[in-house]
């Protein structure tokens, strides 16, 4: 008896942290309720302020939810209540409630606006990689090398995405955010992205970088993140404007490797292209 | 209030005259609208890039010696195995006020003859103010021969009122084949 | 202004036309708001039924029933249906009926042209539903239509446009029929500010649809011709601008925005006052309030786009504009609290749902906040909970202030009563269901589901299997609602003139139903003095 009530409050408890921890302990999907605090300088700005906006909120809503909720419940007409009808106009109370929101609202601005401010800052940044977007895939290239790939949907989860296909997604590993070729970074560094499409508009977006941007065709648009130097890893996003029949088949993976070893990895990428370059340049004999 | 029955008519007409004058201005600032943001671009210092397309006139400055920006130069094609298109380099160190020059390559691959067009951007957006393009062979319309392949100069300024907290632009050219309708599947 | 009950006066009294004719001839304000509404109900539930495709089809992961081509024509096609099919002509509907009854006129200004204005509709919507059986498919490039994803439409691609033209220009004749009868029609001694709410609402509402409804139909011209006449507006490789489309398609969609919700507005601030049995809390500064959205709607514009690469002062200007509009929002719901505050309410239907639309519009308002915020909105642009909010102000918002408009005039429509019980049960089910579909898409987005994908990653298809069961239970639970509505004009018992005890307004002096011709003469100063205690 007491053995099963330990069992359920056990449970209870993890369920509870589940919810309370979120994404980052979200096995299932029930514990994916907010956004993820991320693993960017910027992403972590972006979380701070998304949490005080909704602090503001909460406060706001236990105010004017409280009030409707008193109002209905205190002046039932069943209960007795009789209607003042001499109370129709306040100045005074209409311009409290005009000024404390905009007092309010100044109070989230600036940090907002703060936040922002950095956003924009893209000064000294270390790596710059052209993202263009296509129907339906994604193209890296390292600027100031011939280091450049596309990056598509996985197989295993494209085979299983066909309509009816009878594979059941779950058995596939990231259903939907794997790719063939990840987008390579370094850990510890400012890396820029520079956004372009090829045929419509796209919009390139990993959660865990806080950020999103368009990339539109005839046009360059940049953002900028840098992953905190103990944050490697891999990191998962989709393409977020519609663009035509595969837009949600087209993921983003991002690969956050340390400096030392994303030189390593930049340094034999740049040799498969020379030899590439060099095959091509000698026919071969015989 | 109390108006004869022919009054109200005619300020009923009236009013659906006016009403409908409104209407038509409405649909005429639609359209209105493409150049009005050009303009408020322009004149707001966000960039206007279309500017970008256009020779710019500039007063010649000193050079600020002082401070290095870098320029990326970026080539894009929408098609791609049609042509090739790239910078010859693919960034410079410059200062701003001077006046540099720089050069992309483009070779037609279409298998005919045909007439291309480049078409500029800048990042940030706002850059586009501060990028003054003297000479560019996105001006005007570049005919092809067949397999010919061209150096394609760009002479630019960038200005000494660049912002400070700037000190990377990028130029990016899409090039845009005009026998080539782009977007269509 | 006397004069008009001689002007009326040929159309004859005692016969009303009989048959087809009467509908299809018709120049009567009722006639042609019950065919709007009729309307508005039919496209509910087509655009209702396309939402459902797209909630089974994401009911869990994988592609069980539809091609993504396919889905995403039911995204695109159930905005615009839901939008323009359903919303927009229910608000319409609703004007014809009541704002010549609650001013003291005889009809609208301009009869022929309503009737036109109306008949206008059911050909839009025939040929934008045609493209559903065109080859290529129905549009697929979302109800904005960014180029230059739309340019790729197949044939529906010319049907939507000139689908939307003929939208566009029958709204914009509706709304400068609501304005002219407004300004011009208004019975001696009914001022301005002795205006019903709602018909202020309208009011503002019909000088935005003038304003923007031909921009929109500016852009899509645009289109047209970018696709089929060589123009390069929006393509870049003609020297156009992409973005452009989108800075011009949301100078006519945010104000659409507010369309579809100031009148709702003014629903709900003749609803609660009726069942607190109190006059609304500070009519004037309602009055101002909203003004002031309706001119703040059309400087926020840009909040749309926070994504395309803006310069940082633009940022800063279109986050502070948007901040801005939750000042007089917050007046209003702080006003409809004010009016409850020492009332004596009572809960029948329309009242329940003006409840629910104060309750959760505000839960719309919250969201709408957080993504003005223009870093937040890095993270929440085109995501799902994006999808929450707008669902949160245009379902529990617009739809349920029509809902709970119909239930509170329908028995003056019909002069018989509706079964409330069952109306109860409506309302029960509704406000239930539409939490259960639209609030785990908050959690989505926040995790990073993008919006308009047939298919998604694991992760997420626990909070979509919850959404897509409210989704369910919501549609089925509107059938209720033309249930109980055939049932109250067949079998209702009948109602009384002034139906609710606490209502004012001089819809509630003339008898149940409505006489096919009313106010013919103006009423007298006395019975306007009654029925302005607002
Ligand atoms: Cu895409």
């Amino acid at each position: 008896m007491t053995r099963t009530m330990n069992k359920t409050r056990a449970a209870l408890t993890a369920c509870l942290i589940a919810m309370l921890a979120g994404p980052a302990h979200a096995a299932s999907g029930w514990g994916l309720l907010n956004m993820p605090e991320g693993v960017t300088e910027l992403s972590k700005k972006i979380y701070d302020l998304h949490m005080m906006i909704f602090w503001w909120c909460v406060a706001i809503g236990i105010f004017v939810f409280g009030w409707m909720i008193w109002a209905i419940v205190a002046f039932r007409k069943s209960k007795g209540a009789v209607a003042n009808t001499a109370m129709v106009h306040s100045t005074r109370a209409e311009i409290i409630w005009t000024l404390i929101p905009v007092v309010i609202l100044v109070a989230m601005s600036v940090p907002s606006a703060r936040v922002l401010i950095d956003i924009e800052d893209a000064r000294n940044t270390e790596l710059t990689v052209k993202v263009t977007a296509y129907q339906w895939k994604w193209q890296y290239q390292y600027l100031g090398t011939d280091v450049g790939y596309f990056s598509t949907l996985a197989r295993d989860s494209n085979s299983a995405r066909q309509l009816q296909s009878g594979v059941d997604p779950e058995t596939v590993p990231n259903y939907l955010l794997d790719v063939d070729r990840p987008l390579v970074v370094p850990a510890g560094t400012k890396v820029r992205l520079l956004l372009t499409a090829q045929d419509v508009i796209h919009a390139w977006w990993v959660p865990d970088f806080g950020m999103k941007k368009d990339a539109i065709p005839g046009l360059v648009n940049e953002m900028w993140f840098k992953v905190d130097t103990s944050k490697t890893g891999r990191y998962r996003g989709q393409c977020a404007e519609l663009c035509g029949r595969d837009h949600g088949f087209m993921p983003i993976v991002v690969d956050v490797l340390s400096k030392a070893d994303f030189e390593a990895w930049l340094a034999a990428q740049k040799a498969v292209v020379k030899q590439a370059a060099v095959a091509q340049a000698t026919p071969a004999i015989s | 209030m109390s108006t004869p029955r022919g009054q109200l008519e005619r300020d009923n007409k009236r009013l659906t005259g006016r009403l409908a004058l409104m209407a038509l201005g409405s649909f005429a600032f639609g359209f209105a609208l493409v150049p009005l943001y050009d303009v408020l671009c322009a004149v707001t210092g966000f960039g206007d890039q279309k500017a970008l397309a256009r020779a710019a006139e500039v007063a010649p400055q000193a050079a600020d010696e002082s401070r290095t920006v870098t320029v990326e130069f970026v080539a894009d094609l929408p098609n791609v195995g049609s042509w090739e298109f790239r910078p010859v380099i693919a960034s410079m160190q410059v200062h701003p006020g001077k006046l540099y020059e720089t050069e992309f390559v483009a070779k037609n691959l279409t298998g005919h003859d045909t007439v291309a067009q480049a078409v500029p951007s800048v990042a940030p957006g706002n850059v586009a103010g501060y990028f003054h393009k003297t000479e560019c062979f996105c001006f005007t319309p570049q005919k092809f021969a067949k397999d010919e392949e061209r150096v394609l100069p760009v002479r630019f300024i960038v200005d000494r009122a660049l912002p400070r907290h700037l000190d990377r632009i990028t130029l990016a050219y899409t090039f845009y084949d005009q026998s080539i309708r782009v977007g269509q599947r | 202004m006397a004069t008009h009950a001689h002007a009326a006066a040929h159309d004859d009294h005692d016969h009303k036309p009989h048959g087809w004719r009467r509908w299809v001839f018709s120049t009567n304000h009722k006639d042609i708001g019950t065919m709007y509404l009729v309307f508005a109900c039919t496209m509910f539930f087509v655009g209702g039924t396309m939402a459902l495709i797209i909630r089974a089809e994401l009911f869990q992961p994988g592609l069980q029933f539809v091609d993504p081509q396919f889905f995403n024509s039911m995204t695109a096609m159930h905005a615009l249906v839901m939008i323009f099919g359903a919303i927009m002509p229910a608000w319409v509907g609703l004007a014809n009926w009541m704002i010549p009854i609650q001013i003291g006129a005889p009809d609208m200004a301009l009869p022929r042209l309503n009737n036109l204005s109306f008949w206008i509709l059911p050909f839009a919507f025939l040929i934008l539903l045609g493209t559903l059986f065109v080859p290529g498919g129905a549009p697929a490039g979302g109800w904005t239509m960014y180029p230059p994803l739309a340019l790729q439409g197949g044939d529906s691609f010319p049907m939507m446009i000139f689908a939307i033209h003929l939208r566009g220009i029958s709204s914009v004749l509706g709304a400068i029929n609501v304005v002219v009868t407004i300004m011009n029609m208004r019975a001696p001694g009914m001022n301005l500010l002795k205006m019903p709410m709602f018909v202020w609402t309208w009011l503002i509402t019909a000088y935005l649809l003038v304003a923007v409804m031909p921009v929109l139909a500016g852009a899509v011209t645009m289109l047209l011709t970018d696709h089929f006449f060589g123009t390069s507006f929006f393509a870049a490789s003609g020297g156009g601008d992409p973005v452009m489309f989108q800075h011009i398609f949301w100078f006519f969609g945010h104000p659409e925005v507010y369309i579809m919700i100031l009148p709702a507005f003014g629903i709900v601030s003749e609803i609660i006052p009726t069942f607190s049995r109190k006059p609304l809390f500070g009519y004037e500064s309602m009055v101002y309030a909203t003004a002031a959205i309706g001119f703040l709607s059309f400087i926020v514009w840009a909040h749309h786009m926070f994504t395309v690469g803006m310069p940082l002062a633009g940022q800063l200007f279109f986050m502070l504009a948007t901040m801005l509009i939750s000042v007089p929002t917050g007046v209003k719901v702080f006003n409809w609290c004010a009016t409850m505050t020492r009332g004596s309410l009572s809960f029948e239907p329309p009242m329940l749902f003006a409840l629910a639309f104060l309750f959760l519009f505000t839960i719309g308002g919250f969201s709408g906040l957080m993504l003005a915020i223009v870093p937040a909105d890095f993270q929440y642009q085109d995501s799902y909970f994006v999808v929450a909010h707008f669902h949160y102000v245009l379902v529990p918002g617009s739809l349920f202030a029509i809902i709970g408009a119909v239930y509170y005039w329908l028995p003056k429509w019909v002069g018989r009563m509706y079964d409330q019980k069952l109306a109860t049960w409506h309302f029960w089910l509704s406000a239930i269901f539409v939490n259960v579909l639209f609030f785990p898409q908050h959690f989505l987005g926040l995790a990073g589901m993008p919006r308009r994908i047939p298919d998604y990653a694991t992760q997420f298809a626990d909070w979509n299997m919850v959404s897509s069961i409210g989704a369910f239970g919501f549609g089925f639970s509107q059938l209720l609602l033309p249930y109980i509505i055939i049932k109250c004009v067949k079998s209702g018992a009948k109602a009384a003139d002034r139906t609710w005890d606490g209502a004012h307004g001089l819809e509630w002096e003339l008898p149940s139903p409505a006489p096919f011709h009313s106010w013919e003469s103006p009423p007298s100063a006395a019975v306007i003095a009654r029925g302005a205690e607002h």
